[in-house]
């Protein structure tokens, strides 16, 4: 009895893993992660590479991680607003100028949304944006090299959180201000906020060919909490959209007093237009302090030059630049459709999702049909500029983007799913959990006239259970969906770098072609930098010492260095002599007080020794390069400071 | 009484200290068997000549350059070119006339074809995996990798026209 009992269970139990296998598609879940065919969508074989790159934000880290999609495979993460002790980032002498501020050297930021550069609309792959949320600064990292190539810190801002989105031609990356302040800064009471704190909005320019970024102006809003942002396209090329929250202009407890007002705005900003007046002199320019940071490739070496002046707009002087278009509720992603047709306020704390239309914006504007005004900003009618509204899809609107089939994929934080719908009949067609309360998601090319709509990425905030537990903090985490189909499919679940705030993806073959491979020595305008052994050498100045060092497998030249002194500081400027492909050395020695040096091929970097103790001190390479790396390793004879040690270096003197 | 005893026992360790001192510096290092040692026991043996002075003019190598005809001159300005070349690209390894972390140029012609030696310059990752000669210098020079420097054709024969003028 009970094994006929037993056996009907089994049976029972095969027929509801078919039948859920077969609804996989239907039900999602983790029924669909069992699947054969779905680990098959995502194995990319051992030597194989991926379709897509992913950048995935770091956020409390300060980095910004490289992903393979369909893999999930963590290619680098790389150090862009925090130290990096493993690639030397922020502690080297060349790169720690990337890190300076009007505050000081500031070793950390929340790294929040990268944008990938653009060109006619479409994602061209040579640099990617990505904002630091804490001390406002924008970065841009070259993606022949992988590295943060510059920083900009944007004055009259707090909180760079609706950044640094690009417009369709990379003219310009936005930074707009989560919080807004005294502008500028002075010593006045917290409760004075309504009416004198600003919220500044920048354009910052971005020369075409080098990259190079310069603040063009800033446009001082009322003190609203400037959320996300994303540029007009294709018709609507030529604007931008800010999200707003707290436009009841609080200063304490937000999480109640700001969400008093029905409705919230997005701020459109036609910047073609206050291009054009700040080109003809319009614009104020107001004394500033801010850090503008450049790394050149040539000489391996950072820059950090403090900015003194700020262009800055007031929106009600530029008449038809700047509208307020009103969105329920405290909404947080302002994204707009590959067409640049509907603009999609996500409002967090709304039931629905509005959609705003560019054309019926234009069209009110044109026949002045204004609502009201704030600090002289007019406001349009929520009616006269409302596309439509995606009926109670889910609790808690996030973030959308497109596959560029006419379809949008909402992520909602609160139900903790994404939920795809059609642009135009506002229907919902599919929804699928995510695990857990996900914020944003990212299509490659979803901030773009042309998406790859393959695969949604979504970032969750939470994820509990998912992974082995590591104690208190767990892993951060991602999820891969297919969405090549009308229903979308869970494939995989991939843990990530920090918090991942938001993401940049594209197709492989737009960035892997121009990867650079090598430094060329040739190039390389190093001031301390030693081409070729027999120039290496060691200078004492005064209770400095330069050390001109070489790297070529496996050893260090000179590797013998006597006459060095306590209270000395001793910069080791190494060059490494490698011309070949994934040949770096690495080296530090015994009590520096900084990182290792990691010197790709061709390149030249610096460390900073400062002995305190007699005695002989070894160094050696830290990355393993060759069958000799275990013998690639060194002297220093460091005497006391009064010693006459003669100062001497060489290389295998003794060789037979 | 004591202190004479003291005194004597300082005295005798002192002497024992400097004693000891003296023996260390004679012994300083050790020897067990050094290189030289087998190399002469090799040479009774006439097969196992190194590669390094192993003669093979026929040999090619492996890699892009499949013919070349040297002139009966030594271009002189290809030449001093090589030598700025081999300056900054190759020096950190190799000596022109002795033997270094790789082996001494000099002669080189007398014991490869310019074609090996070139292709050992721009191809040698695939050399030290396929060339039997090339297999066998990288285990005589210790597993010491020859680096691919990435050099052009023209600054590899430049090279090689370098080391026709080391004699």
């Amino acid at each position: 009895m009970k094994n006929i009992f037993k056996s009907a269970m089994v049976i029972l139990s095969a027929l509801l893993a078919f039948t859920s296998c077969n609804n996989s598609s239907k039900s999602g879940g983790k029924s669909g992660a069992l699947a054969g065919n779905v680990a098959e969508k995502v194995y990319v074989a051992p030597g194989e590479h991926d379709e897509f790159y992913a950048f995935i934000s770091g956020g409390f880290s300060g980095q910004l991680s490289v992903y393979g999609l369909p893999s999930g495979r963590l290619f680098k993460v790389i150090p862009v607003f925090s130290q990096d002790a493993e690639k030397a980032y922020g502690y080297n002498e060349e790169t720690k100028p990337m890190l300076n501020t009007s505050h000081g050297f500031v070793p950390w930021d929340d790294s929040h949304h990268p944008d990938i550069s653009q060109t006619n609309g479409v994602i061209d792959g040579r640099w990617v944006f990505i904002n630091g949320n804490n001390t406002p600064r924008i970065a841009k990292i070259d993606l022949s090299t992988f590295e943060t190539t510059e920083i900009i810190e944007v004055p009259n801002s707090a909180g760079n959180h609706s950044s640094s989105f690009v417009t369709e031609n990379t003219e310009y990356v936005v930074a707009g201000t989560r919080f807004s302040i005294p502008i500028p800064q002075k010593d006045m009471p917290i409760k004075d906020y309504k009416g004198n704190f600003k919220g500044a909005l920048s354009f910052i320019s971005v020369d075409p060919e080098h990259g190079h970024m310069d603040i063009k102006f800033q446009v001082i809003m009322p003190g609203f909490d400037y959320d996300l942002a994303h540029p007009g396209r294709g018709a609507s090329h030529g604007w931008f959209f800010f999200s707003t929250y707290n436009s009841e202009e609080a200063s304490t407890l937000l999480e109640v007093n700001a969400s008093q007002n029905d409705k919230d705005f997005i701020a459109a900003i036609n910047w073609k237009k206050i291009e054009e007046y700040v080109n003809n002199g319009g614009g104020k320019m107001m004394p500033a302090n801010y850090a503008h940071n450049v790394y050149d490739e040539d000489t391996h070496t950072a820059t950090s030059t403090m900015k003194k002046e700020v262009l800055v707009v007031n929106p009600s002087d530029v008449p038809g630049a700047v509208y307020l278009l009103p969105t329920p509720k405290s909404p947080h992603g302002c994204d707009v459709d590959p067409s640049g047709e509907y603009i999609v306020g996500n409002g967090k704390l709304s039931a629905n999702l509005t959609v705003h239309s560019f054309t019926k914006m234009l069209k009110a504007i044109e026949d002045n049909k204004v609502a009201g005004d704030a600090y002289g900003i007019p406001i349009l009618n929520f009616e006269d500029v409302l596309a439509g509204v995606v009926e109670q899809p889910g609790l808690g609107p996030l973030h959308t983007e497109f596959d560029g089939k006419g379809n949008a994929y909402t992520t909602f934080f609160i139900s903790s799913e994404v939920v795809k719908w059609k642009l135009g009949t506002w229907e919902v067609v599919d929804r699928q959990p995510c695990y857990y309360s996900v914020g944003h998601l990212m299509i490659p090319g979803g901030n773009s006239q042309k998406p790859w709509g393959k695969y949604v990425v979504a970032m969750n905030k939470i994820t509990k259970d998912r992974y082995l537990p590591t104690g208190p903090e767990v892993t951060q985490s991602a999820q891969l969906y297919d969405i090549s189909g009308e229903k979308m499919e869970l494939l995989l679940d991939f843990p990530t770098v920090g918090e991942p705030h938001y993401a940049a993806g594209c197709p492989a073959d737009l960035i892997k072609p121009r990867s650079k491979k090598l430094f060329k020595l040739e190039d390389n305008k190093h001031p301390y930098a030693c081409k070729n052994e027999a120039d290496t050498k060691v200078v004492r100045e005064g209770d400095v010492v330069h050390v001109y060092m070489t790297t070529i497998r496996s050893h260090f030249s000179p590797d013998n260095i006597e006459g060095i002194k306590v209270g000395d500081k001793v910069y080791f400027h190494i060059t490494n002599l490698e011309q070949d492909y994934d040949v770096p050395h690495g080296v530090s020695i015994i009590g520096a007080n900084t990182s290792e040096l990691l010197i790709m091929p061709g390149q030249t970097e610096t460390f900073l020794w400062e002995p305190k103790q007699v005695g002989v001190w070894p160094f050696y390479c830290t990355d393993f390069c060759s069958a000799l790396h275990q013998e690639m390793q060194g002297y220093v004879r460091v005497s006391s400071a009064n010693a006459s040690t003669p100062l001497k270096w060489s290389l295998g003197e003794d060789i037979e | 009484m004591k202190t004479t005893r003291n005194i004597l026992s300082t005295l005798l360790i002192a002497l024992l200290i400097s004693c000891g001192g003296k023996e260390e510096k004679k012994k300083a290092g050790f020897s067990y068997e050094k290189k030289t040692v087998t190399e002469t026991t090799n040479t009774t043996k006439a097969e196992t000549l190194p590669a390094s002075k192993t003669v093979d003019l026929n040999n090619k190598g492996i890699g892009p350059i499949t013919s070349i005809t040297l002139d009966a001159e030594v271009n002189q300005d290809m030449a001093n070119h090589g030598a700025d070349v081999f300056k900054n690209m190759c020096t950190a390894c190799h000596r022109p006339d002795k033997k270094f972390i790789g082996p001494a140029p000099k002669n080189i012609l007398d014991r490869r074809s310019p074609e090996w030696v070139m292709n050992m310059i721009l191809n040698p990752d695939e050399m030290v995996q396929k060339d039997p000669l090339a297999k066998a210098l990288l285990i005589e020079f210790n597993g010491s990798p020859m680096a691919n420097q990435n050099l052009s054709e023209e600054d590899a024969r430049a090279i090689l026209e370098y080391f026709r003028t080391l004699k």
